[in-house]
């Protein structure tokens, strides 16, 4: 299926340039509306900015950052072309924020990672590829920065990608479960200070034969371009049914992946029922197919009895269904996860309780080694867990299929959420 | 499969669907949703989504207004046909009843407004009817201090949005855990555009209050806006009434809704004005973003929309 919204995820180190490259993208496509450049302007100006406009500026969002100078939080941008919608995740670069990234590559089917070409490939670059990785991201491209402070060489701009290939190498070889899933990685030089290959291709880097950053983001497959190729999910958020007097039934949610057609043969997990689809409702009329994402209403040919948080599927493409799983946890918040910890495990349209039975080991996200089970997970640290649950679970693998394969972890004490989970292939 | 047997399905689908899921995971998670309804055309684009998302059953929450008291009586009007056709229940928070009982204090001046007001007569009524989510129409693109807003916002029992203390919010899973007396705002049109919005409306062909669309008005400019007259408005010096063809972008108090000089007069031209527009909808109309580089920010701290 061609959608034409893309939604992507942005990171680098700080002044990597990762704020001028987005105002780049906003200002050369026009998106930039004339009461926001006044704005720019005028702050620009009482920052000393000598009268020129810094593009920064234009996605600086909170008083805090404002007042710190840096970007504190995961902030949504939004821009468009004549073929696509785009919607930016914007993710800060220093240490502690692994969380915000994890956060904004959730969601993403695109990530963009910034080098600054002086100082090539940093920790930083590593650990937003690595989590790009972790989080299924299909596609990666590396934008080397600043190339007109390098000189525009195409000698600087081979070794960074001979470097970074290196260390991509080595993540396709170390997680070898999410090769198949980063689908690949794409190099392109750019200036976002002058605009060079950011929307159009500018004239000084004649030596570089690929597309300008936004071509490519708007030409780039995205997740649900195949539905008839992945086995269908259904997981059933809410059931409708109208005042007495009618006998309608319906279970709404959202189509998670793949296809359903009416007068399919459907098996409802976990409890196994097996029933036909007799149509599927779409305000305003019956549709003879649901493709992923449609949010839609599923009617049975059966009398059967689903509640919210079961999962309609094809049979012969059946999830696992389990109590027992393995996951890679990002764990966000203070208090360290620990072996016997508790906690509410969200999972489609499933809430249970969930304890930490074991820790298998910790990821150096820079190295990519996995160590010896560790006796903890503090914050921003992502590892290997083991965890049983209270319900039966219907799920896939986190590399099979991003929706039903993730889930976050709930602190019942303080209703927060702190982990993002990401269940392991058998 | 070759491209010209994938199937479609337009960024405006792919919204909608994101929208009609986030609602109905409030409505399975929370006790006592609620619905804010401006008449505007955002609210008016959650009502479409809530048919979408509940019918054919009754909503599985009510519709509430925040009445300033100094509404555009075409909006008013619009309001109550719709709430009729969709056969729903609306309850009316008023903002004159807070200033009657004391608990908020009416502004005095030419620049008066009760633009801040709303924010106490909201926090009552949820507290009043114990809700515990709140839908808004509220976008992430209309204002810089809401790029960062979560679809579901936190709000302590105060009321309040804390903007370095939000729940990372992954995937499409939504934490709806509070305590009582806590609450969250809901925003299922966080990822649309203005131009989203209107093409919307457009294809789903939606009834707007017809101060949406050009039309003659009695109007003053102030600080470049051009704002409705009306009985009690006072002028500053040198300030005059006159007539102009004007449209409004958004719905809001009357005493602080600039309109915009406009000759699109129906939904087709009203989206190719927008889509030409280099001017933020805030930015344009809203008095209240105004007085301040951080002036949205403050106030959604304290509980606003
Ligand atoms: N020469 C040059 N400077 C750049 C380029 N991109 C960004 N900068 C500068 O690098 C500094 C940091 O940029 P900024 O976008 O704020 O970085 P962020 O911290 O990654 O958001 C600013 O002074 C920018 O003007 C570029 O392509 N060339």
């Amino acid at each position: 299926m061609t959608l034409d919204l893309l939604r992507f995820t942005t990171a680098g180190s700080v002044d990597d340039g990762k704020s001028t490259l987005i105002g780049r993208l906003l200002y050369d496509t026009k998106q930039v509306f004339e009461d926001q450049l006044d704005h720019v302007a005028q702050a620009s100006e009482r920052r000393g900015g000598e009268g020129s406009l810094d593009l920064a500026l234009l996605t600086d969002g909170l008083r805090a950052e404002r007042e710190q100078g840096i970007t504190i939080d995961v902030a949504y941008r939004y821009f468009a072309t004549l073929k696509r919608r785009f919607i930016i995740a914007d993710c800060p670069g220093h240490q502690q924020y692994t969380r915000n990234m994890v956060t904004g590559a959730s969601t993403a089917d695109l990530s963009v990672i910034l080098l600054d070409a002086r100082k090539g490939v940093l920790e930083q670059s590593k650990r937003h590829a690595f989590i790009s990785a972790l989080l299924g991201i299909p596609h990666l491209v590396v934008a080397v920065n600043k190339m007109d402070l390098m000189g525009y060489s195409q000698e600087r701009f081979e070794e960074l990608v001979a470097e970074f290939g290196g260390f991509a190498d080595k993540l396709a070889g170390a997680h070898a479960r999410h090769a198949g899933v980063m689908r690949d990685i794409s190099y392109i030089p750019i200036s976002a200070l002058e605009g060079d290959n950011v929307v159009e291709r500018g004239e000084n880097m004649g030596w570089y034969e690929g597309p300008p950053l936004l071509r490519l983001l708007e030409d780039v497959e995205v997740a649900y371009d195949h539905p008839y190729d992945v086995p269908a999910r259904f997981p059933v958020q809410w059931v409708i049914r109208p005042a007495q007097g009618s006998d309608y039934r319906g279970y709404a949610g959202q189509v998670a992946s793949g296809a359903f057609r009416v007068g399919e043969e459907v098996v409802i997990l976990p409890a196994g029922q097996r029933s036909t689809i007799a149509a599927i409702d779409a305000y305003g009329g019956e549709l003879p197919e649901a493709l992923a994402p449609m949010s839609v209403t599923i009617r049975l040919a059966d009398d059967v009895d689903i509640s919210r948080g079961e999962t309609i599927c094809h049979a012969e493409q059946a999830p696992t269904v389990a109590r027992e799983l393995e996951a890679d946890i990002c764990w966000m918040t203070d208090a360290p996860l620990r072996p016997g910890g508790r906690y509410l495990l969200k999972q489609t349209a499933t809430t249970v309780t969930a304890i930490v039975d074991e820790l298998r080991d910790h990821v150096d996200v820079h190295t990519l080694d996995r160590s010896e089970p560790p006796a903890e997970l503090a914050l921003n640290d992502i590892g290997r867990v083991k965890l049983r649950t209270s319900a039966p679970l219907v799920f896939d693998s986190y590399p099979d299929n991003r929706r039903t394969g993730s889930f976050i972890l709930i602190d019942e004490a303080s209703n927060n959420t702190v982990g993002a989970g990401m269940i392991a292939a058998a | 499969m070759s491209v010209a047997e994938r199937p479609q399905l337009s960024h405006l689908r792919a919204l909608e669907s994101e929208a009609i899921h986030v609602m109905r995971e409030v409505a399975a998670e929370f006790e006592r949703p609620v619905l804010l309804f401006s008449g505007g055309k955002d609210s008016i684009v959650l009502l479409r989504l809530a048919e979408k998302a509940f019918r054919p059953a009754p909503f599985p929450f009510p519709l509430m207004h925040v009445d300033t008291g100094h509404n555009f009586p075409e909006a008013i009007a619009f309001r109550d046909r719709r709430v009729a056709e969709l056969k729903e229940r609306l309850i009316v928070a008023s903002v004159q009843e807070s200033i009657d009982s004391g608990r908020a204090v009416e502004e005095v001046g030419p620049r008066a407004s009760r633009n801040r007001l709303q924010t106490v007569t909201l926090l009552d009524a949820i507290a009043e009817h114990s809700f515990d989510a709140a839908f808004g129409g509220a976008r992430r693109d209309e204002e810089r201090a809401r790029a960062k807003e979560r679809m579901l916002s936190f709000r302590d029992d105060f009321g309040q949005w804390d903007p370095k203390n939000q729940r990372p919010e992954l995937w499409n899973l939504y934490n709806g855990r509070i305590r009582k007396g806590e609450h969250v705002r809901v925003f299922p049109l966080s990822n649309w555009t203005e131009l989203d919005v209107w093409e919307y409306i457009d294809a789903e062909q939606l009834e707007v209050p017809s101060i949406y669309f050009a039309h003659e008005r009695e109007v003053f400019e102030r600080d470049g806006m051009l704002y409705a007259w009306r009985e009690g408005a006072e002028l500053i010096e040198g300030e005059t009434v006159f007539t102009e063809m004007v449209r409004y972008r958004t719905v809001g108090d009357m005493s602080c809704t600039g309109g915009v000089r406009s000759r699109a007069s129906t939904l087709q031209e009203v989206v190719t004005e927008i889509a030409a527009t280099r001017i933020t909808e805030r930015g344009e109309t809203r008095a209240d973003d105004r007085v301040s580089e951080a002036a949205m920010e403050d106030r959604k701290k304290a509980g606003y929309f």
